[in-house]
């Protein structure tokens, strides 16, 4: 699948040009255990940053370290200007940062319908929160069906979409997506690809998206970076990532 | 018969004590996995607050608004100021510092006001309402149904009809996501833990005239009872907390009425090990198959 419309931008000056979310010297781990060892990025406002590499490289513990789920033990995480770290987890979603985290974003015990009220609960504007309700059953047509249905008795395809549909409610500037398309079919895997690339063209969506897929999310990506052993080794346009064979044997393994 | 139906619906009003206790606790297993073993002490220190208020003004009902009020301060305050410090790691942590709770409220009550037993007494006379030449219940009977199942109806709207109730089903079932997706879980812990010191404050207002009265251990026989009744119902679900409860008061009311009524605790007990044995999971557990 090749990039279409404004896609591929050169590293430096895609999307709005401006910087939505930048991570200085992050460490951080559990317990005695150093995971992230000085990591260093920037994600341009509108573009979308995939961030690769094999188990074990720190990619989860990256996502987790930026919304404070995981204590940096160093470094710095700003939004938008603003430095993350005075901010409780519960605080972002209302600054604009969405997180789904691998495979435990669904609430199995509350229905479809709750989860996605669950979503937009902290939202004053109820009108809006009802909009995006509803654009999510639209967008996802099965989750639609089975409203009353209780997460647990979903499939792994409709609980992704669930995860996502109910980030999506907050209307987010920044999205952080932790294997979005783990355990699912192709196809359902590429629609999720497909939604983030209409979102970040129609609404300057940011995402950074952790992702074991790398054809499939090279193939939106506006950025690729690569992680090993909780440092970040490159960071380049995900086009080059995508083109430049002997780059993705040194570093992807394909 | 006449005797057969006299002692079911004095286990069905014990029951439905045990029940409104059984609900505190799981409200609090729900919210933190902690099984409040200081439970029946924090009634105990409601219910003292509750009779002597109640005796200064004559106002029953103010003692037991009070009695609610100082539940709901107890609670959040036990949450806040000791329960979120214990390390949770190991469950046994929990245990320890909700016992040592209890023998420190136990025995701060027991300084002030002294081993005795004080009289505790029901808001209603104690003459039985007949029908067909039987006597049927007693008002206080009917008071306890009414209100028990007042605290039962408000929990479930409060749970499954609020906003705030889906914020604390989401906290204790799924407390990352919750926090990610804006929701303060400390606060749900909080007003989780206060809640159910609250509905126990009600369930020890209630139980007391149908027992000895005002004690500093007056709950311990309740709270094993209404444990047993939780475990029973499978701990984690409050329709099985409130079945659960009500079975416990009617083996333990039909134990009392055709055996002798010094054997119910150990009756308490054998129902335990017996439910533990035969299904550790209690009645009400539900077993699902997750996808993996």
């Amino acid at each position: 699948m090749s990039v279409t419309g404004n896609g591929v931008k050169p590293a430096g000056s895609p999307g709005t040009g401006e910087e939505a979310l930048s991570v200085e010297n992050l460490s951080s781990g559990y317990g005695l255990v150093q995971v992230l060892r000085d990591v260093n990025l920037s994600v341009p406002a509108g573009t979308i940053t995939a961030v690769l590499g094999a188990n074990g490289a720190g990619k989860t513990t990256l996502l987790r370290t930026l919304t404070g789920l995981v204590k940096p033990t160093a470094g710095r995480v700003t939004f938008e200007g603003t430095d993350l770290r005075a901010f409780k987890v519960e605080e972002l979603v209302r600054r604009g940062i969405a997180h789904v985290p691998e495979g435990r974003g669904v609430v199995e015990e509350l229905t479809v319908d709750e989860n996605l009220r669950l979503g937009g609960l902290w939202r004053k504007d109820r009108a809006d929160a009802q909009k995006a309700t509803d654009e999510v059953y639209e967008l996802f047509e099965p989750l639609a069906r089975r409203r009353g249905h209780l997460g647990h008795q979903l499939s792994g395809g409709e609980r992704q979409m669930l995860a996502v549909g109910r980030a999506l409610i907050a209307r987010p500037k920044l999205l952080l997506l932790d294997e979005p398309s783990l355990g699912l079919a192709p196809k359902v895997a590429s629609q999720i690809m497909a939604l983030l690339k209409t979102l970040r063209d129609s609404t300057g969506l940011t995402v950074l998206l952790v992702e074991q897929n790398v054809r499939s999310a090279l193939s939106i990506a506006d950025q690729g970076v690569v992680m090993s052993l909780g440092r970040v080794v490159m960071s380049t346009e995900a086009a080059t990532l995508r083109d430049d064979v002997g780059l993705r044997h040194a570093y992807l393994g394909f | 018969m006449e005797f057969f139906i006299l002692v079911t619906i004095d286990g069905i009003s014990r029951g439905m004590i045990y029940a409104a206790f059984a609900l505190a606790l799981v409200l609090i297993w729900r919210a933190a996995r902690v099984v409040n073993f200081a439970q029946g002490a924090m009634a105990v220190v409601t219910s003292y607050a509750a009779y002597k208020i109640a005796d200064a003004t004559d106002s029953y009902v103010l003692g037991f608004a009070v009695a609610v009020v100082f539940g709901l301060l107890l609670g959040a305050a036990v949450e806040r100021g000791l329960m979120r410090f214990v390390g949770h790691a190991n469950p046994l942590n929990d245990v320890i510092i909700a016992l040592g709770l209890a023998l420190f409220l136990t025995s701060v009550i027991g300084m002030i006001f002294g081993g005795e037993y004080q009289p505790a007494n029901q808001p209603f006379d104690t003459k039985a309402m007949e029908a067909g030449g039987v006597s049927w219940m007693t008002h206080y009977d009917l008071f306890i149904w009414g209100t028990v199942a007042a605290v039962v109806v408000l929990l479930g709207l409060l749970f499954t009809r609020t906003a705030v109730g889906l914020r604390m089903r989401a906290a204790a079932f799924a407390p990352e996501v919750s926090r990610l997706l804006g929701v303060s879980v400390g606060r749900m812990l909080t007003l989780g833990w206060a809640l159910a010191a609250a509905v126990g404050a009600v369930a020890g207002v209630l139980i007391l005239p149908t027992e000895s009265g005002l004690h500093p251990h007056a709950m311990d026989i309740a709270f094993a009872s209404a444990f047993t009744g939780a475990v029973v119902g499978g701990l984690d679900s409050p329709v099985g907390s409130v079945v659960g409860g009500i079975m416990v008061g009617l083996v333990l009311s039909y134990v009392s009425g055709y055996i002798a009524p010094s054997v119910t605790p150990i009756a308490v007990l054998v129902v335990l090990l017996a439910v533990l044995l035969v299904r550790p999971g209690g009645i009400f557990s539900s077993v699902r198959a997750r996808a993996v």
